[in-house]
């Protein structure tokens, strides 16, 4: 049980259970649809930009622990951001989950995800939240995948 | 009531399951049954997704590539005929298997996605047109969806969808309503469901079709591993299974039609080996099933399909059945012990597989905690979205059963899924 713990951290069942910004934007400037075709989550997130800084950031949808705790942290390392500085966590996130890499100390709580990096079919589930904010930066309008 | 009369009432009446001692030789002749996932013993319960494979197709296939392979047909040399003889009684296996009336009627195809994909563009092609309509039922796998949305796509044709109960059973007073209602040019339905393991009454679907003049195509993917199919008897025009659910290689299937029907239904690809005279004014197309079946095929998987029917032959599929009915039954209740899961497809009429939701945990970590117990299962939508979006879930898990899985491989299911519980908090 003890590497099954490393990916289900405390954290990210509470993050599961009680989701942190999960509610939908009255007036988001931006919004995207992610999917997840191999499991059928889907996510939704909003985000509030203004002068090139997240005032505010929500999502909802129904996912894995995993995809719903990435989503939840997500929002919470993104609340207050500079708009420039997203892409930067994206790549330091993304390596987080898919390599060896000492996690960075500008990632905050979002390292308590590095454990999916031993659980390769599940990387999707955590960047399916950022794929979803990329995608509404770009303001796409179809719902974009992870595949 | 005396003692005698006791016995009797309890002695089995069908067919013997498997003993012991059959299970634990079944399970040798599976070399990859041995191993050990995660420090655990292998519990392999994805069968409806692909089953593993005896050491008799594993052989069989090896002896084609070490001993006698070369391209089928028109080779004058020893190794051409030899293939060509294997890869052709290979196709009488399966008429046997099927009870087909010829050799002629059983087309090989790359799997049953392939064999459904054919009937659409070619029959479909052929007979449907704009306001026409093609039923199917609303417990499909994608592969009897999507290729008959592309043929209303192509032709203006309407395709219309037979809805289920709670249950998972077929409402068949609705298909019936559906039938009369409008020009529908094809009936398609699965025979046994792989979201939710149903079986449905294809011979009743059939015979309601055919009184009304409507042709049917059955997907036998889930049911030819499980219960012995005889076309004749069930009547239908067409027949679509896939080798690797019934302990063969993948990227072989197999699609039974009628010989009227196949005969007057053009090609469906053009190539070498469908032809008897190629022109660049005219081509004359080959006799079935050669019609059918353009370019070099999967031959050693081919002759592997029909070492998997001789294996699945010597067993029996009535014991096969019989075992898997009993390991279903006792999954059944050992889950409906565990609180918070919920069984999903309760039809009378059900086999070989148990889909499942927990609350509080998803398909997906479900799937991760019991891999990590050895447990292999399915967590996902089971390229069945719509029978997801009847239930309001995203996903499901499914534990999938075949010949070889135990009692004991059950327990240590359930006791994978108290360990999800626990590891959320549940």
């Amino acid at each position: 049980m003890n590497d099954l713990r490393d990916l289900y951290q405390e954290v990210i069942l509470d993050h599961n259970k009680r989701p942190r910004n999960f509610r939908i934007l009255p007036q988001p400037t931006h919004h995207a649809n992610g999917v997840n075709p191999l499991c059928g989550d889907r996510i939704s997130v909003y985000l509030d930009i203004e002068d090139g800084v997240i005032q505010d950031i929500s999502f909802q949808g129904a996912g894995c622990a995993i995809s719903s705790a990435s989503a939840s942290l997500m929002t919470e390392a993104l609340k207050g951001k500079p708009v420039a500085e997203i892409e930067h966590l994206f790549d330091a996130f993304h390596d987080v989950v898919t390599t060896e890499c000492e996690c960075p100390k500008g990632l905050g709580k979002l390292s308590v995800l590095a454990g999916v990096r031993d659980y390769p079919s599940r990387v999707k589930c955590a960047t399916l939240a950022w794929h979803a904010v990329r995608a509404a930066l770009e303001e796409r309008k179809e719902a974009v995948a992870t595949e | 009531m005396n003692d005698m009369s006791a016995l009797h009432s309890i002695a089995p009446s069908v067919t013997p399951s498997l003993e012991e001692l059959d299970l634990a030789r079944i399970r040798a002749d599976f070399p990859i049954l041995r191993q050990r996932v995660h420090g655990k013993p292998l519990v392999y319960l994805d069968n409806a997704a692909s089953v593993q494979k005896p050491r008799a197709v594993i052989d069989t296939v090896s002896e084609c590539y070490t001993g006698y392979y070369a391209n089928i047909h028109r080779g004058v040399h020893l190794l051409s005929e030899r293939s060509t003889a294997a890869y052709e009684g290979a196709r009488e296996k399966v008429r046997a298997f099927l009870n087909a009336a010829s050799v002629q009627e059983i087309i090989f195809t790359r799997g049953t996605t392939e064999s459904i994909n054919l009937v659409a563009s070619s029959f479909g092609g052929q007979t449907v047109k704009a306001g026409d309509e093609i039923l199917i039922t609303g417990m499909e796998h994608h592969s009897n969806i999507v290729p008959w949305q592309l043929l209303c796509e192509r032709t203006g044709a309407k395709l219309k969808v037979a809805p289920f109960t709670d249950a998972g059973e077929l409402i068949l007073e609705e298909y019936e309503r559906l039938l009369d209602d409008g020009p529908v040019k094809l009936v398609a339905f699965v025979h046994l469901s792989n979201a939710l393991g149903t079986l449905n009454p294809a011979r009743q679907l059939i015979a309601m079709a055919h009184a009304r003049g409507i042709p049917v195509l059955v997907d036998g993917a889930q049911s030819t591993p499980h219960l012995g199919v005889d076309v004749c008897e069930l009547d239908c025009e067409f027949y679509a299974f896939s080798a690797h659910k019934i302990y063969g290689p993948s990227g072989v299937g197999v699609l039974y039609g009628k010989k009227a029907l196949l005969d007057a239904m053009p090609p469906y690809q053009g190539g070498g080996d469908m032809i008897s005279l190629v022109t660049f004014e005219k081509t004359e197309y080959a006799d079935l099933p050669n019609k059918f079946e353009a370019g070099t095929p999967n031959i050693a998987g081919v002759i592997g399909l029909g070492a998997a029917l001789d294996w699945v032959n010597a067993i029996g599929l009535e014991r096969i059945a019989a075992h898997e009915q009993e390991l279903l039954d006792y999954a059944t209740a050992r889950l409906n012990d565990i609180p918070g899961l919920n069984i999903m497809g309760a039809a009378r009429d059900k086999a070989a597989l148990a889909a499942f939701t927990l609350d509080g945990v998803h398909p997906h970590d479900i799937g991760t905690i019991l891999d990590r117990e050895g447990v292999a299962v399915r967590a996902g939508h089971h390229c069945a979205q719509p029978v997801m979006q009847h239930y309001g879930v995203p996903a499901t898990a499914r534990a999938s059963f075949a010949v070889y899985n135990t009692r004991d491989e059950v327990d240590v299911l359930v006791a994978a899924l108290w360990k999800v519980k626990e590891m959320f908090e549940l």
